[in-house]
C-alpha cells in the first residue's frame, strides 16, 4: 500500500445520511466490471440521468459542478459506507480521485475497507464538517494532512482530527499488514498448538 | 465480569498489537464468488499459498442463476465468474459446496448455520456483510472485504480493533402472529441504522430465548442493517439441538467436549455494556418498510410519517427523498400500496420455517393477477425439505415461481431483478435505493407479510395468523 501524509484538493459535500455502498457503487457494475473500470460508476444513480454516464449528467450532481470536478475529498453525513462489506465502494472512490471522506460516522466494514486502501476516512461532527463546506464551497483546497492531525481550508482556524494511531502509523507508512502478520508466524503457531489441546473440536481436518 | 463477546474475542486474541489491534485466530471462513475470485487473484499475484483450506469453505450464491435447471450464471460474465470460482478452489484445495455436487449448494449464510460449519464459541468470517448472522449461534462472526480476505487467506487471522459493547434485551414474549423480522425491524425503527454502528450487539432476554434457531438467525441478520457488524445470542438448548447430527459438527466425545464450552458462552451477572437498549416485547407490532433505509419502517397499521414532523433537518431530507423514491405519501396507509413482485428469500428469510410460514398463508389461495412472487429457497437442503414436506407444491399451486437456492432478487446481482419503478415486498433486508435493481422500490417485511401480499396484491398483513 502506498503512504498517505496529506491531501490536498477541493472538498466536494454530500451531506446526507446513510449513503449506503450500494448506492457507492451498483452491484452489476462489481460484478461486471473490473477493478480501475469503476470510476466512472461511483454514485451513479445520483451523477447521471439514467443508466451510466452514457445518459449524460445531472447538472445538480455535486461532482458534476464544475467547482468538484476534481474533488479529493468527500464531506459526508452520518453512516457513510453503511451497508454491503464491498471494497469496490472504496476503489470506486479512489478511482474518481476521492482520496479522502470526512463524514460523522462509517459503516464499520466500510471503515475497514478504507484503511486497507490508504483511502483516509476522518470522522468530525457534522457542524465542524458543515464548516468545511463553506470554506470549500467555491472549490477551494481543503488540506488534509494526516501527520498533523490537522485539516486547513481558507478562512477557518485549523481543525484538530483524532485517528486511531496503529492505522495512521500503517498510512504514514505504507505498511502491508500480511508481511507484518506473516512475521509472526512463530508466535501464531503456539497460539494454535495451545488453543487445540483447548477446542479440539473447533479445528477440522 | 465478562460479556459473551469479550468471552468470544479474548479466546481467539492471537496477539494485541499496537493501538488496540489484536490478531484473531479465523475458526471458519467462507466465500463466495462475488468477492472470492478476485481475492484469490491477488492472493496468486503475491504468490502467497492458503493457509489453512481445511478451515475454508466456498459456496456459489451471488451470481449464480436460480433458473430451474441451471449449471451456472445466466450470462456470459456470470458462468465465467463461477468456472473461475470452480477452478480456484479446487487448484487450492478448498471445499466448494456446488451445485452439481453434494446437494448442500445455497446461500453462505443459510449453509453455515445448517452444516454445522458455524458452531458457538467459534470465530467466522466472510466478504459479506450479513456475516453477522451467524452470531445467533453463539460465534463471533463478521463481515470483511476483499483485502482482508486475502491476509485471511494467507494467514488464518484478521486484524481487528474492538468494537464497543451494546445489549438489546427483549422483556416478555412478542404477540401472536410477530416474528423475528418484526422484532429486528423494530429495533432498527428505534434506535437507527446507525445505532449500532461501532458496537457488537448481544441480543438478550425472553422473547430472544423463545425464538427458534431460524429466527434467531433472521433476527442477526439484520444487525448490519443496525448499524453494527456484530450481532449475537448466547447459546442455549435450542442452539444444541439444532446442531446435533449436522454434518460438520463434532460427533460423540468431540460433540460432549465442545458442549461443556459452549455451556460456559454466556454473558456473566452484572457484566458491563457500553450501551444498553430495553425493548418490551409485547408492545412490537409487525413492521414493513416505507422508505430507502432500513430505519425507515412502521407498523404495518400505521401511516407513512410526514417529514415535516421529524427535528432533524438532514433526517427530514432523507424521509423526502425516500418518499419521492418510492412513490408514496406521508400520511398513506401502507395497504393502500399495490404490489408488483413478491420475492421471499435471501439470507434473511429463506429458511425451512419461512417457507412453512407463507406457505400456511397461501395454501389454497392464489396469487393476485398483478403480482408476479417468487419463492427462492435457501439452500438445496432447505428446498429438498420443502419439497418433503409438499410446500413447493403448495406455492406452485398458488401462482409462486419456486426457484433454485441463490441470493437472487435480494442483491440482483445475477440479473434477478426487480424493474423500474416497480413495488416489491421482499423478505430480504435492505430497501436502499436500487438495491433491488435500479428504480426498484422495496418493502421490507417478514415473510407472513410477503405471502399475505402476493395473494391480496398490496401490502397487506396475513388474516390466518401463522406460528412462529
Amino acid at each position: 500500500m502506498k503512504a498517505v501524509t496529506t491531501i490536498i484538493g477541493p472538498a466536494a459535500p454530500l451531506l446526507r445520511d446513510n449513503v449506503d455502498t450500494d448506492l457507492i457503487i451498483r452491484i452489476e457494475r462489481i460484478s461486471q466490471l473490473k477493478r480501475g473500470q469503476l470510476g466512472p460508476y461511483l454514485l451513479e444513480t445520483l451523477r447521471y440521468r439514467g443508466n451510466g454516464p452514457e445518459s449524460g449528467e445531472r447538472e445538480d450532481f455535486v461532482l458534476n459542478q464544475p467547482a468538484f470536478r476534481h474533488a479529493c475529498t468527500m464531506l459526508g453525513g452520518r453512516n457513510f459506507g453503511c451497508g454491503s462489506s464491498r471494497e469496490m465502494a472504496v476503489w470506486a472512490l479512489e478511482e474518481a480521485g476521492i482520496r479522502c471522506v470526512i463524514a460523522p460516522s462509517f459503516g464499520d466494514i466500510f471503515y475497514n475497507n478504507c484503511l486497507q486502501n490508504g483511502l483516509l476516512a476522518v470522522r468530525l461532527d457534522a457542524e465542524v464538517i458543515e464548516r468545511i463546506a463553506t470554506a470549500s464551497r467555491d472549490g477551494a483546497n481543503v488540506e488534509v494532512d494526516l501527520r498533523a492531525l490537522e485539516i486547513r481550508a481558507p478562512g477557518i482556524d485549523p481543525i484538530r482530527f483524532e485517528f486511531d494511531e496503529a492505522p495512521r502509523a500503517a498510512l504514514l507508512e505504507g505498511l502491508d499488514e500480511i508481511d507484518q502478520t506473516r512475521r509472526m508466524s512463530e508466535q501464531i503457531a503456539q497460539f494454535r498448538a495451545d488453543d487445540r489441546k483447548a477446542r479440539g473440536w473447533a479445528y477440522l481436518g | 465480569m465478562k460479556t459473551l463477546f469479550d468471552k468470544l474475542w479474548d479466546s481467539h486474541a492471537i496477539a494485541h498489537l499496537a493501538g488496540g489491534i489484536d490478531l484473531l485466530q479465523v475458526d471458519r471462513h467462507l466465500m463466495h464468488e462475488l468477492t472470492g475470485v478476485e481475492a484469490v487473484r491477488v492472493l496468486e499475484r503475491r504468490g502467497l499459498q492458503v493457509d489453512s483450506p481445511e478451515l475454508t469453505f466456498a459456496t456459489l450464491d451471488h451470481v449464480i442463476s436460480t433458473m430451474p435447471g441451471r449449471s451456472a450464471g445466466d450470462a456470459d460474465w456470470s458462468t465465467e465468474m463461477v468456472d473461475a470460482m470452480r477452478t480456484q478452489m479446487t487448484q487450492h484445495a478448498i471445499p466448494i459446496f456446488d451445485i452439481g455436487n453434494d446437494g448442500r449448494q445455497g446461500i453462505v449464510h443459510v449453509i453455515g448455520p445448517e452444516l454445522g460449519l458455524s458452531l458457538p464459541g467459534t470465530s467466522i468470517v466472510c466478504a459479506d456483510s450479513h456475516t453477522c448472522t451467524h452470531g445467533a449461534m453463539g460465534a463471533l462472526a463478521f463481515g470483511i472485504g476483499s483485502t482482508e480476505v486475502v491476509h485471511v487467506l494467507a494467514t488464518q487471522t484478521i486484524r481487528q480493533k474492538r468494537p464497543k459493547t451494546m445489549r438489546v434485551r427483549f422483556d416478555g414474549s412478542v404477540r401472536e402472529g410477530v416474528s423475528a423480522k418484526d422484532m429486528i425491524l423494530y429495533v432498527i425503527g428505534r434506535i437507527g441504522a446507525a445505532g449500532g454502528t461501532g458496537y457488537a450487539v448481544e441480543y438478550a432476554g425472553d422473547a430472544i430465548e423463545e425464538l427458534s434457531m431460524e429466527g434467531r438467525l433472521t433476527l442477526c441478520n439484520l444487525s448490519i442493517e443496525l448499524g453494527a457488524k456484530f450481532g449475537l445470542i448466547a447459546p442455549d438448548e435450542t442452539t444444541f439441538a439444532y446442531l446435533r447430527d449436522k454434518p460438520y459438527a463434532p460427533r460423540g466425545a468431540q460433540f460432549d467436549a465442545a458442549l461443556a464450552d459452549w455451556k460456559a458462552l454466556a454473558t456473566d451477572e452484572g457484566a458491563h455494556f457500553d450501551r444498553e437498549v430495553i425493548v418490551d416485547a409485547s408492545a412490537i407490532r409487525v413492521q414493513v418498510t416505507w422508505g430507502t433505509s432500513p430505519e425507515h419502517v412502521i407498523a404495518l397499521d400505521d401511516t407513512i410519517p410526514d417529514p415535516a414532523s421529524l427535528a432533524d433537518e438532514s433526517r427530514r431530507q432523507a424521509a423526502q427523498d425516500a418518499i419521492d423514491y418510492m412513490g408514496v405519501r406521508a400520511g398513506q396507509h401502507l395497504d393502500e400500496l399495490a404490489v408488483d413482485r413478491v420475492f421471499i428469500g435471501s439470507c434473511t428469510n429463506s429458511r425451512i420455517e419461512d417457507l412453512r410460514t407463507a406457505a400456511h398463508i397461501v395454501d389454497g389461495r392464489h396469487v393476485a393477477g398483478n403480482v408476479k412472487a417468487w419463492v427462492v429457497p435457501g439452500s438445496l437442503t432447505v428446498a429438498r425439505q420443502a419439497h418433503e414436506e409438499g410446500l413447493d407444491d403448495i406455492f406452485r399451486a398458488a401462482g409462486f415461481e419456486w426457484r433454485e437456492p441463490g441470493c437472487s432478487m435480494c442483491v440482483g446481482a445475477n440479473g434477478d431483478v426487480v424493474g423500474r419503478g416497480e413495488r416489491c415486498v421482499s423478505t430480504s433486508n435492505r430497501n436502499f435505493i436500487g438495491r433491488q435493481g435500479p428504480g426498484a422500490r422495496t418493502h421490507l417485511a417478514s415473510p407472513a407479510v410477503a405471502a399475505a401480499s402476493a395473494i391480496a396484491g398490496h401490502i397487506a398483513a396475513p388474516e390466518t395468523r401463522a406460528s412462529r
